[in-house]
C-alpha cells in the first residue's frame, strides 16, 4: 500500500474542500481500500466522510430518497424501500456478500470500479488503470465482460447491481461540489469508456454524492430483478436484468428494462421497452422485445454466450415482474 | 469393553478453534521478528535480465531485497520425499535467473512490518527477457509423454478389439479444469535460526518430511530442525509438499538474522503451492445389449511442470471397478511452462471418476438400462486387474442403501421428463472409489500418576478431526475415558508419521497409538503383577484383563486396580512406544479400496441456465467408523469439493503469459453456503479385518470422489445434454 493521510470530515463543506485539492473520499471502503492494498488504488490523502449527514432513508412525497451514505444492507431492509420500491431492495440483496453489503454505501456502490481482473493487477496492461498503456482483456480472458459499449480500449462491465435498477427507475442524483449543489439523473453519472476508459464518472473535482432521488410510478409494485451467475451468492453477474411493469387490463402500458454484466455501463434497454408498450402480457411479446437487446452487440472471443443470455434473462425477469410465470 | 471408537464425540479442540484458542502457523509471532513479501515473476518464461533493487533497500523499514545475484547458494542435497515426484528435481528458488513459470519467486523482500515489505515489493522493478510460455493442454503441438515410473499403461485382454467389436459402444472424450486447492488459512511459515538450528512454524501436512526437505535445502541433519504445526485450517494437499516459500522464509531470517515470517497472498496460492492438474481423458466402452462390459479403455493426460514428472492415478480405478475381459488404461503427461502440480483431495481417481461414470451413465441411457443395474451386471467377484479377492468390497450395498434414502425409485428414466414448476429436475448417480493405504507409523503414549493418559504423534489435523478420532482409539485401547486423554500432534519432536493425506492418517497413526496403548497397558500389568501389594500380585499375565477402567483376575472381577493406583506405588510414569505396519501377507493377498455411491439431484432453470444442487446423498463402505459425527462431516465437506469441481472451480489462464487470470476468492468459484445442498452422508456396516487392526479404510479422500460425476449425470437427466467438460458453467447449458 501507498503511504496517504487519512483525515475526518466534519462537515459536508469541509470535505468538499478537502475534495477540491484532489483528496479522495471513503465511506465503507469496500472498493477503495481492496484497491489499495494492491496499489491499483494509490490515493495520497483520504476524507472519511462517514460522519456526515448524509445517511437514512426517507420518503417524501411519491419518491424515495436514500442517503448516499446509507448501507447497502440498511437499504435493502428498509420497510419503505421493500414496499414502495422492492426492486432496489431485491438488486441490493443479490449484490455482493452480507459482509460487504453492511459496509459499502450506496454512493460508493456506484462509483465502485471495475471487476476485470487485468485492472487488478499491476504488472498487465490496463488503459483504465494507466491510460494508453493497452487493454489485456480484449485479446485475453475475457468471458465476464461487456458486450455493449465497449471500445478498443475496454470492454470492462460496470459492476454494480442497485445501479441497474436505479438506472431502470429513473432515478436522479444530488451532488455538493466546489460550485455548488445539481441533481441529473443516475443514468448520466457513468460513462462510456471510448478512448478514455480511465475517465469512469461525470462528478467534477471534489463533487460529492448526497442523495438518490428515487420517484415512484405504477411500475415500480411489478418490478423484479433476476441475476444470472455460477454460484447463488458473492459473485458478479454474467447477465442481469432489471424489469418494471405497469400492467392495465392484462396489457403493458409502461416497462422499464435495464441490464448488468453486459454493458460498460448499466445498460437501459429503452428500444425493449418502447417495443413492449401496448402489448398483451404474453411469453411471445416479452421474447419479441428482448431480442432488440443485444442490437450493435460485440461479443469477444469468451463471452459470446451473453448475447444469448441476456435475452433470456430479461424474458425471464419480465416474466417474473408479470407475475405470468 | 471400553466402547470409545464409534461414539460421536464433538470435536476435542472445538472450544480452542472457535474461541481464537487454537494457533495457526501464522499465530506463533516471535520477538524481533521480521515480515518477508515475496516478488513473483510477472512473466510466464524466460530469464530476470535486470533487477534495480538499490532503490529500494533505502525504503523505510526495509532490512533486506533478495535475489538469485545475492542469496547464498544452497547446498541443496538431495532429498525425494515419498510425496515429491519421483522423476524430476524441486525448484531451487533464488539460485539462478530462470524463469520457469508465470509468479514463480524472484526476489523477497524483509521489512520491519507487512505494510513497508509489500509496499517495498511492489515498488521492486524487475526486467525479464521473456518469451511465451506453452500453459495450454489442449494445444496440439504439447509433448505427451510416457512418465518414467512404473504402471503408467496397464492391460488385459484385448480392449481395442472388443470394443470394436462391441454390440453397443460409447466412446468420448472428457477434459476438466486444473483446480487450486484454495484453503481457507493461507500458507504461512515463521522461521527462527538459533546457530545452526532452526525451527518452523509452517503450515504443513507433513512435517517429517518438511523437516527432512529444508534440512537437505540448508545441508543440515535433520534434528537441527524442528517444525511445528498443531493446526491447520484446510490444506486439502496443498501443504502435503515443502514449497519454495518455506526455504524463502529460512533464507531471509538466515540472511537478515532474525525470525522472519512469511505469508503467502491469497494470489500467490496459486502460483507456487501445486493445483489439481488439467486432465484430458479419452473412455470408450464396448457391451453387449445385456449391459454386460466387454472392452474398456481409458486414456488419460495429466499436465505437469517441466522440471518434474507429477503423476496421480488417472486411470487406475479404471483397472480394478468393474468386471471386464478386456481392459486397457493408458496414462501421460503434457509437460508445461507452468508450477508443478500436486495432489488436491481425491487426487486422480477424482477426476478419472468422471469420465468413467459420465461413459457409463452414458452406456446406461443407450442401453436403457438403470444406471443402478447397470453397475450391479458388472459387479466383479474379484479385483481382476490384481487377479486378488477385495479385502471388503461393499458397493451395491452402498448403491441399495443410497438409493433408498435419496428416493431412486421416483426418477423417471427419460431425459427431461421431471419437472418442478418451471424449472428442469434430473437426478445422477455414480460411485465413488478410492484405494485403502497404509504407511509405517510410530506414537507414543505416557500413562501418569493422575491415571490420565498423554499421546504423542507427528501427525496432523487439517480439519478431518484427527485429534479427536486419535483421542477415541486411545481411550478405547487404554480402557479410559476420551477426557482422561490428551492426545498432542503437530510438532517433529513426537514419533514419526506419514503424511496427512490419501486417507491413510486414522488406518497408519491410528494404528500406531493402538500398538502404544496396548505396550503402555502391557507395561502397567507388568508392574502391578511384580507389586506384592497389588490384588494381581503374581498372577500370570494370561489370566488378567482389563475391564472397566481396571486390572483384574478373570477370575475375580471383583477387586482390582486402576492405572492410577498402579503408577501410584512409585509414582513413575510409565511410557511406551508403538509402531504399525501393515500385516505383508494381507496386503500380498488382498486387494484394499473403499467404495461407495453418490447421488445426486439437480434444478435447472431452463431459460437461465442456471444449475442448483439440491441434494446429495452419498453411501460409503469404509470399513469401521471411528466417530459418525466427524464422518459425516467430512463427507459433506467433501461433497461440496466435488459440487465446487461439478460446476465451478477451474483456474484460468491467459495462454500469452501463463497468468492465472482468476486468482481471487471472488472470481475462483468455490460453492459458498447459499449453494450448499441438503446433503446426507451414509455409512453400510462394514467388517474389514484385513486391512489394520482397527479395521479402517479412510475416509477424506473418497468423500469428493464420484460428486462430480453423479451432478454431471444428473445434470443430464434434467436437460438431455451430455456435458463432457469440468465444470459445467451456464453457458454449456444454454445450448441444451
Amino acid at each position: 500500500m501507498f503511504p496517504f493521510t487519512l483525515e475526518k470530515a466534519t462537515s459536508t463543506q469541509a470535505a468538499i474542500a478537502a475534495g477540491a485539492e484532489g483528496a479522495r473520499y471513503i465511506a465503507g471502503g469496500t472498493t477503495l481500500v481492496d484497491l489499495m492494498r494492491d496499489e491499483v488504488e494509490r490515493p495520497e490523502r483520504l476524507v472519511d466522510i462517514n460522519k456526515l449527514p448524509l445517511g437514512g432513508i426517507r420518503v417524501d412525497g411519491e419518491e424515495i430518497v436514500i442517503g448516499a451514505l446509507a448501507r447497502m444492507a440498511e437499504v435493502a431492509a428498509d420497510e419503505n424501500v421493500q414496499r414502495l420500491q422492492p426492486l432496489i431492495a431485491e438488486s441490493l440483496i443479490e449484490g455482493a456478500s452480507p459482509q460487504l453489503r453492511n459496509m459499502a454505501s450506496m454512493g460508493g456502490n456506484l462509483l465502485q470500479r471495475v471487476r476485470c481482473p487485468y485492472f487488478r493487477m499491476l504488472d498487465a496492461a490496463c488503459n483504465k488503470r494507466a491510460p494508453s498503456s493497452g487493454c489485456s482483456a480484449i485479446e485475453g480472458r475475457n468471458a465476464g465482460h461487456a458486450i455493449l459499449g465497449t471500445s478498443k480500449a475496454c470492454a470492462a462491465t460496470h459492476p454494480s447491481d442497485v445501479a441497474v435498477a436505479l438506472v431502470a427507475l429513473d432515478a436522479t442524483m444530488r451532488v455538493q461540489g466546489p460550485r455548488g449543489e445539481r441533481s441529473f439523473p443516475v443514468e448520466d453519472l457513468f460513462r462510456l469508456p471510448a478512448d478514455t476508459p480511465h475517465l469512469e464518472h461525470t462528478l467534477l473535482p471534489g463533487e460529492l454524492i448526497v442523495e438518490i432521488r428515487v420517484p415512484g410510478g405504477a411500475h415500480t409494485r411489478r418490478a423484479r430483478y433476476l441475476k444470472v451467475r455460477d454460484r447463488a451468492s458473492y459473485e458478479f453477474a454474467l447477465v442481469s436484468a432489471a424489469a418494471a411493469l405497469s400492467i392495465m387490463d392484462g396489457v403493458v402500458r409502461e416497462a422499464r428494462i435495464a441490464a448488468g454484466g453486459v454493458g460498460t455501463r448499466p445498460w437501459r434497454l429503452r428500444a425493449c421497452e418502447a417495443a413492449l408498450a401496448g402489448r398483451k402480457l404474453s411469453r411471445a411479446a416479452f421474447e419479441e422485445a428482448a431480442r432488440l437487446a443485444t442490437e450493435g452487440a460485440r461479443p469477444l472471443h469468451h463471452n459470446g454466450f451473453k448475447v444469448e443470455l441476456l435475452p433470456r434473462t430479461i424474458v425471464r425477469a419480465l416474466e417474473m415482474a408479470g407475475e405470468v410465470a | 469393553m471400553n466402547v470409545i471408537v464409534g461414539k460421536p464425540l464433538t470435536r476435542v479442540d472445538g472450544r480452542a478453534k472457535v474461541t481464537g484458542g487454537a494457533q495457526y502457523a501464522a499465530d506463533f509471532n516471535q520477538p524481533g521478528q521480521l515480515y518477508a513479501v515475496i516478488v513473483s515473476a510477472t512473466v510466464g518464461l524466460g530469464r530476470v535480465s535486470e533487477i534495480r533493487s538499490a532503490n529500494i533497500e533505502a525504503m523505510p523499514g526495509v532490512a533486506a531485497v533478495i535475489t538469485h545475484s545475492n542469496a547464498p547458494k544452497l547446498p541443496y542435497l538431495l532429498h525425494k520425499g515419498v510425496i515429491d515426484p519421483a522423476v524430476g528435481e524441486r525448484l531451487h528458488v533464488l539460485q539462478d535467473d530462470a524463469v520457469r513459470f508465470f509468479g514463480q519467486p524472484v526476489a523477497i523482500v524483509v521489512a520491519d512490518s507487512l505494510d513497508h515489505a509489500e509496499h517495498a515489493a511492489a515498488a521492486l522493478r524487475i526486467i525479464y527477457d521473456a518469451r511465451r510460455p506453452v500453459v495450454d493442454h489442449a494445444d496440439p503441438d504439447v509433448a505427451r509423454i510416457i512418465p518414467d515410473a512404473a504402471g503408467a499403461d496397464r492391460s488385459r485382454g484385448d480392449a481395442d478389439a472388443a470394443v470394436a467389436e462391441a454390440a453397443v459402444t460409447v466412446d468420448e472424450h472428457y477434459d476438466m479444469a486444473r483446480e487450486n486447492h484454495n484453503p481457507m488459512e493461507p500458507h504461512a511459515t515463521i522461521a527462527a535460526w538459533n546457530g545452526d538450528r532452526l525451527t518452523l512454524w509452517s503450515k504443513s501436512q507433513f512435517l517429517m518430511n518438511e523437516q527432512a526437505e529444508i534440512a537437505a535445502i540448508f545441508g543440515l541433519p535433520a534434528e537441527s530442525v524442528e517444525v511445528i504445526c498443531p493446526f491447520i485450517g484446510g490444506a486439502f494437499g496443498t501443504s502435503l509438499r515443502t514449497w519454495p516459500h518455506v526455504t524463502l522464509a529460512a533464507l531471509a531470517a538466515k540472511h537478515v538474522q532474525r525470525p522472519v515470517k512469511l505469508v503467502l497472498t491469497r494470489k500467490q496460492m496459486f502460483f507456487t503451492t501445486g493445483h489439481r492438474p488439467r486432465s484430458l481423458q479419452r473412455v470408450a466402452l464396448g457391451a453387449t445389449q445385456e449391459g454386460k462390459l466387454t472392452g474398456v479403455i481409458h486414456e488419460g493426460t495429466g499436465e505437469t511442470s517441466r522440471y518434474e514428472q507429477f503423476t496421480e492415478a488417472l486411470t487406475a480405478v479404471t483397472d480394478y471397478l468393474y468386471s471386464c475381459p478386456n481392459v486397457r488404461t493408458q496414462y501421460r503427461l503434457a509437460p508445461l511452462d507452468t508450477g508443478t502440480p500436486n495432489h488436491m483431495r481425491g487426487p486422480g481417481e477424482a477426476s478419472g471418476i468422471f469420465a468413467l461414470e459420465s461413459a457409463l451413465d452414458e452406456l446406461s441411457y443407450k442401453l436403457g438400462i438403470d444406471p443402478i443395474e447397470l453397475r450391479r451386471r458388472n459387479e466383479p467377484q474379484i479385483d481382476e486387474a490384481e487377479n486378488k479377492p477385495f479385502s471388503s468390497r461393499s458397493l451395491i450395498h452402498c448403491y441399495e442403501l443410497g438409493a433408498e434414502r435419496f428416493g431412486w425409485s421416483r426418477k423417471t428414466p427419460e431425459p427431461r421428463s421431471m419437472r418442478d414448476g418451471r424449472l428442469l429436475i434430473g437426478m445422477g448417480t455414480a460411485t465413488a472409489t478410492y484405494p485403502a493405504f497404509h504407511a509405517p507409523s510410530n506414537a507414543r503414549v505416557r500413562l501418569l500418576a493422575d491415571g490420565t493418559a498423554e499421546v504423542e504423534a507427528a501427525a496432523s489435523d487439517m480439519g478431518p478431526g484427527t485429534y479427536t478420532s486419535m483421542t477415541q482409539v486411545a481411550a478405547e485401547f487404554l480402557g479410559l475415558q476420551p477426557a482422561q486423554v490428551r492426545f498432542r500432534l503437530g510438532t517433529t519432536d513426537f514419533p514419526p508419521t506419514p503424511s496427512h493425506g490419501g486417507s491413510w492418517t486414522m488406518t497408519s497413526v491410528g494404528s500406531a497409538i493402538r500398538a502404544a496403548c496396548l505396550e503402555a497397558q502391557f507395561q502397567a500389568a507388568k508392574r502391578a503383577i511384580a507389586d506384592n501389594g497389588s490384588p494381581v500380585f503374581g498372577a500370570s499375565i494370561d489370566t488378567i484383563e482389563w475391564a472397566e477402567g481396571r486390572l483384574r483376575r478373570r477370575a475375580d472381577a471383583s477387586a482390582g486396580l486402576s492405572y492410577q493406583e498402579i503408577l501410584a506405588k512409585t509414582g513413575d510414569p510409565i511410557e511406551a512406544e508403538g509402531s504399525a505396519q501393515r500385516d505383508p501377507e494381507a496386503a500380498e493377498r488382498y486387494s484394499m479400496h473403499s467404495f461407495g455411491a453418490v447421488f445426486a439431484e439437480v434444478s435447472i432453470d431452463p431459460d437461465v441456465g442456471t444449475i442448483r444442487v439440491r441434494r446429495l446423498v452419498g453411501a460409503y463402505g469404509i470399513g469401521r467408523v471411528v466417530n459418525p459425527l466427524l464422518a459425516r462431516s467430512q463427507c459433506t465437506g467433501g461433497m461440496i469439493g466435488g459440487m465446487g469441481m461439478a460446476l465451478m472451480e477451474r483456474t484460468v489462464l491467459d495462454a500469452r503469459d501463463g497468468r492465472p487470470v482468476n486468482a481471487h476468492m471472488a472470481d475462483y468459484l468455490m460453492p459458498v453456503n447459499l449453494d450448499a445442498p441438503e446433503m446426507e452422508a451414509l455409512f453400510v456396516d462394514e467388517i474389514d479385518p484385513h486391512v489394520n487392526p482397527l479395521g479402517v479404510k479412510g475416509l477424506g479422500e473418497i468423500a469428493l470422489v464420484g460428486t462430480a460425476p453423479a451432478i454431471a449425470n444428473a445434470v443430464f437427466h434434467a436437460t438431455g445434454k451430455r456435458v463432457r467438460t469440468q465444470p459445467i458453467k451456464i453457458e454449456d447449458i444454454l445450448t441444451a
